[in-house]
């Protein structure tokens, strides 16, 4: 048993000193070492791990929602309509007597997948576009840059409406709609962040070493806009949501009878005053879900910035 | 090794180079020594091709370069910048900046020439995956160079490579870099204002003012301070220390 404790003990040592190692073998060990000390750094940052706790919790609850789910989100029991909050129903039930507590959970995974696709499509769309034109300058960096700019001239939400509405509603149309109006502010970033690296002696120095512009792009520029815009992704997660539950609430994102959160919200104003849970939990919901993702990209900051610690 | 004639180049509207002429011999060392803004470093910017707008002739090992550098060229001319806080990525490790160059050029086994590039420049294996900013300016230097060196080229463009260094650290770096030159049989152009610097590493100095040189010498002339264009000799006096009379007298030549 001792013996038994004491190897565990030795092999758990063995890792730390393997990853913390001062002179690392391999750059393979070197990776795990960066990785593990930037954990440690994140870990330190109590807002940041709760952010953290959110978003996996989010993902939990979609992987898991049968299991979780207490009852059926989609079956209406109209002799129970409207109820407050109970054992039964612990968020009570809607216009049509679904469990809300189980429409939350299973509308997560539309929220998930919302936040998910959006920043898997615009923001590489806004890091391509942003330090294209930041590097090449001249008419490729005007002309990307006017582009850039009719988008954010238009209101994001009002642009998504209209994109919605050519597309016709539908979770999916929001999604793209919200990716397409999402990125302008990346690529400005990205230019920004090209613009002042561009003209530095490392860039040049990796032009004499004989890299191409491709090469220099993904391989010097991003690396160093990619913290700032993933810190702006994570911030921008919220607003997504809230644009994809406003296209929701206006009944153009996700159709009745999905649960999707801005959905349940428009569903329950009619009754605000009287019945303020059916609007309120998922309002909730999307709050909190929203503030996750706020503090974990203020916690990505600072891990991702190596020049913040050793 | 190097053969420069008539040499101009313009930053928009300024002509920052006027007909400049170098020769360097292969295994050579060549000094350019001016003041900031004569154009020193240019030259060395013009040949590596990170100066668009020039006009001339420059021959690297009896080739004549074209207006665009081809990645055979970097293979033979490598340059070290002035300042080691500037030219490293500072989200690159060690490892990777020295490894890129290897990959780009497809030399291969780049575990174990990066290993022999940190060798070269007298760093050991801890430093290998540091960033740059765990290391003091003359480690980065050092760093600097060995990715210079990791191509194999044959001449080194060196732009001040002591100027942003303390004083003990400058003697360390230019002994290797003397080193290296007669181990690698490498060929150097260096750009300093430095006049003890230059003496003390070239056998051929030019000393240019206003985008021109205006005077040749080798490097006893500038330890002796025997050189004869007026510009040079304000120089030589300028490297001795602060002197009210001295900069008092100073006028601008053109």
């Amino acid at each position: 048993m001792t013996t038994q404790t004491n190897t565990s003990q030795t092999s758990q040592t063995g890792l730390k000193q393997w990853l913390t190692s001062d002179t690392p073998k391999s750059r393979w060990q070197a990776k795990c070492g960066r990785a593990w000390l930037g954990w440690i750094k994140f870990t330190e940052n109590r807002l940041a791990m709760i952010g953290l706790s959110i978003v996996i919790g989010l993902i939990l609850v979609t992987i898991f929602a049968p299991l979780l789910a207490p009852y059926d989100p989609l079956a209406a029991d109209l002799a129970n309509r409207i109820q407050p909050p109970s054992a039964d129903h612990w968020f009570g039930t809607d216009q049509l007597g679904r469990d809300i507590l189980s429409r939350l959970i299973y509308g997560a995974q539309y929220t998930l997948l919302i936040v998910g696709l959006v920043a898997i499509t615009a923001a590489p769309l806004g890091l391509l576009v942003g330090t294209a034109a930041g590097y090449f300058g001249g008419w490729i960096d005007a002309t990307l840059m006017r582009i850039t700019d009719i988008f954010l001239a238009f209101p994001k939400l009002i642009l998504a409406l209209a994109f919605v509405s050519a597309l016709g509603p539908g979770l999916e149309n929001a999604i793209l709609a919200i990716a397409i109006t999402a990125w302008p502010p990346y690529a400005r970033i990205a230019r920004a962040e090209t613009i002042t690296v561009r003209k530095s002696d490392f860039i040049e120095a990796a032009r004499l070493q004989g890299a191409s512009n491709m090469g220099l792009i993904a391989g010097h520029i991003m690396p160093m806009c990619i913290s700032s815009l993933v810190v702006r992704v994570t911030l921008d997660m919220a607003g997504m949501i809230l644009i994809a539950a406003g296209l929701g609430f206006l009944g153009l994102g996700a159709q009745p009878p999905m649960p999707e959160w801005g959905a349940m919200v428009s569903d329950g104003r009619q009754f605000l005053l009287e019945q303020w849970w059916v609007a309120t939990v998922p309002g909730i919901a999307i709050f909190i879900v929203s503030l996750g993702f706020n503090l974990l990209g203020d916690g990505l900051r600072d891990v991702l910035d190596p020049r913040g610690g050793d | 090794m190097i053969e420069i004639n008539k040499l101009n180049a313009w930053f928009d509207d300024n002509h920052v180079l006027k007909d400049v002429d170098i020769k360097v011999p292969k295994n050579g060392s060549f000094g350019l020594v001016g003041e900031s803004g004569s154009g020193k470093s240019t030259v060395l910017r013009t040949i590596t091709g990170l100066v668009d707008d020039w006009e001339g002739e420059i021959l690297v090992n009896n080739k004549e370069l074209g207006p665009k550098r081809d990645k055979a060229f970097y293979r033979l001319v490598q340059m070290v910048f002035q300042d080691p806080f500037g030219s490293l990525h500072p989200r690159h490790t060690i490892d990777r900046i020295l490894t890129e160059p290897v990959n780009i050029h497809g030399l291969g086994d780049s575990d174990a020439r990066v290993v022999q590039a940190l060798e070269q420049v007298g760093l050991d294996n801890s430093f290998r995956f540091r960033y740059p900013h765990q290391l003091s300016g003359g480690q980065r230097q050092r760093v600097a160079i060995a990715r210079a060196l990791i191509l194999e080229p044959k001449i080194l463009l060196l732009d001040e490579p002591t100027s942003a260094l303390d004083v003990s650290i400058q003697a360390e770096v230019l002994n290797l870099l003397s080193r290296l030159r007669r181990e690698l049989g490498l060929t150097y152009i260096m750009v300093s204002h430095d006049l003890a610097v230059v003496a003390h590493m070239c056998d051929d100095i030019a000393i240019m003012n206003h985008g021109r040189i205006v005077e040749r010498a080798s490097a006893t002339q500038l330890a002796e301070g025997t050189l004869e264009h007026p510009y040079s000799q304000q120089l030589y006096k300028a490297a001795g220390g602060y002197d009210r009379a001295v900069i008092d007298s100073f006028v601008d030549w053109d």
